[in-house]
């Protein structure tokens, strides 16, 4: 059933009465050609890329839980391309780039909306930084625009310009940025790849992989042994306990990542603000709520939920950048299970394992990248050789120094 | 998180600096070969569970301290000075 306003319109007026499940509930077949674990963003953007852009459709995604359930349902839905790194930029604008399209792709409304970012800058070395950047964005055919004080004063006139540690003097803006309805991204793709024919298997814990001599044929599950020529590991802050399983570590820490939103309020902030120097960012959602996060708790952790400290800095950044949101209530909080790596981008090759592949490391910027992370996993997994824009993400990256560290902190995951 | 300090008592996780796995106390020597500084360097276990980890009491007495720490529910099982960890595993310091 394809989605439609003229779909809407009869429906409307039949009573709703023709409505479909937006995915199958399959049973789990004993094979298929490509297997996928996890279906989270990258998971499911994989399996729809796999069959819409490279015609296999003879795949099945497995989810431990309900599809959605771990960092797709749990960010702040931030989409952009302003690195700086030749290895990240061109990956993350031909990501925003199907950001731009998804709708169509998928027929389905992920409410992707290009209200812009700024990242702001508070002195001359931020402002060169910024410019840099800016730079680097523009070769990758990525948009980015310098703006002075005055500039980012007629957009958000209520920040502190003044603030005595971090006064604002201009900022980094990426009018393409913008967010997208997280939810609605994993829907789309399952009812998408769903569509072309794939399996989404949920209540279907991956246990152990069958490896016979190197190989790896298939995979150990709750709902008993599946068998695939490839199986591709898609389950970001699980990465190092799955990949464990296949006798792989990796060069990953798993984080405990907070996010916040308050009570819904009127219309007040345009677009996305980050605020580095204050380890802040903050957006509003389009049902009102204010939308912000900032740091890692910096510790490893499994337990998807954070401490107190990290939240009372994350509420200090925000009263120091706006003022006026002091009497907004917090509506709710939580946490997710981030796999920060140790350059802190992200992985999308093959293993050591012939036939086992992964798809990781992708800290607390994934979400952003779903589109073109589902295109170049589906290409590996299709035609055997990375995508030109993801050639840089090997898993032996770290082994032969040509690591791709935005932030320059070294191998310290808690510092990226 | 508290963290019970042995020889300060029970203090605040945010008076510490964290820097990770304790096996970063077992640096390889320096003849060990560029796979085993490549392991040393880079690659961890990241267990969900018991998890032994380095934290610098920054704001304190600046020891370092092997916490056993449970990361899936951050309970706190043991703390012992780094020192004597150390010690414990051969090293002068
Ligand atoms: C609070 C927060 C804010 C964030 N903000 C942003 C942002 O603004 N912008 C941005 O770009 N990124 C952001 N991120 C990061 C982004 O959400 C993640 O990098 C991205 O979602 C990870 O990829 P995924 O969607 O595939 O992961 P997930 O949705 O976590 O998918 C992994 C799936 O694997 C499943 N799984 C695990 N183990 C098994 C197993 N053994 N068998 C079967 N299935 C298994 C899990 O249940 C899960 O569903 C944020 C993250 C958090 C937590």
């Amino acid at each position: 059933m394809t989605y439609s306003a003229w779909r809407i319109f009869t429906e409307g007026l039949t009573g709703n009465r023709g409505w479909k499940r937006a995915w199958r509930d399959p049973e789990p077949r004993s094979d298929y050609e490509v297997v996928i674990v996890g279906a989270g963003g990258h998971g499911l953007a994989s399996a729809f890329c796999l069959a819409k852009e490279f015609g296999i459709t003879n795949v099945a995604v497995l989810e431990k839980g309900w599809l959605g359930s771990g960092n797709i349902g749990r960010n702040t839905t931030i989409i952009r391309s302003n690195y700086l790194l030749p290895g990240n930029e061109p990956f993350y604008e031909f990501s925003l780039k199907l950001w731009e399209r998804l709708e169509e792709d998928t027929n389905y409304n992920s409410m992707v909306s290009q209200r812009g970012i700024i990242n702001l800058f508070h002195n001359d070395a931020g402002r060169d930084a910024a410019r840099r950047r800016g730079n680097a964005m523009m070769l990758a055919g990525a948009d980015a625009v310098l703006l002075d004080r005055e500039g980012v004063r007629a957009q958000y006139p209520f920040l502190d310009f003044d603030n005595a540690r971090f006064p604002i003097r201009g900022g980094l803006y990426q009018p393409r940025a913008g967010t997208a309805r997280h939810d609605a991204v994993a829907w789309g793709y399952a009812r998408g790849a769903d569509r072309h024919g794939v399996d989404i298997v949920q209540n279907c814990e991956v246990t152990g992989f069958r490896i016979e001599a190197g190989r790896c044929t298939g995979v150990e599950t709750t709902r008993g042994t599946i068998g695939a020529k490839k199986v591709a590991v898609c389950v970001a802050g699980s990465s190092s306990r799955v990949m464990a399983m296949a006798g792989l570590r990796l060069p990953i820490e798993s984080h405990v990542l907070q996010a916040f939103v308050s009570e819904g309020l009127k219309p007040v902030i345009p677009g996305v603000i980050t605020y580095g120097a204050g380890h802040f960012y903050i957006s509003q959602s389009d049902k009102g709520g204010l939308v912000f996060g900032g740091d890692i708790d910096g510790y490893n952790s499994y337990a998807q939920r954070g401490n107190l400290p990290m939240v009372e800095d994350v509420c200090e950044g925000g009263m120091a950048l706006m003022p006026m949101i002091g009497r907004a209530k917090l509506l709710r909080m939580w946490g997710g299970v981030m796999d920060m790596s140790m350059d802190g981008s992200p992985i999308i090759d093959k293993t050591p394992v012939d036939g086992l592949y992964f798809n990781g490391g992708w800290c607390y910027g994934g979400f952003k990248a779903t589109p073109a992370s589902g295109w170049c996993t589906a290409h590996l997994l299709a035609t055997g050789a990375p995508h030109p824009t993801a050639a840089a993400y090997r898993l032996d990256r770290f082994r032969s120094g040509r690591v791709i560290d935005e932030t320059g902190a070294g191998a310290q995951p808690n510092r990226h | 998180m508290i963290i019970p300090h042995p020889l300060l008592g029970p203090r605040d996780a945010s008076e510490f600096v964290y820097l990770g796995d304790a096996s970063l106390i077992d640096r390889p020597a320096p003849e060990a070969g560029i796979d085993a500084f490549h392991d040393y360097v880079y690659q961890r276990d990241n267990p969900a569970g018991a998890h032994r980890e380095l934290w610098f009491h920054e704001h304190g007495d600046r020891s370092w301290l092997v916490v056993t720490r449970n990361t899936l529910t951050h309970e706190i099982l043991a703390v012992e000075l780094a020192k004597d960890v150390a010690r414990r595993r051969g090293r002068g310091r």
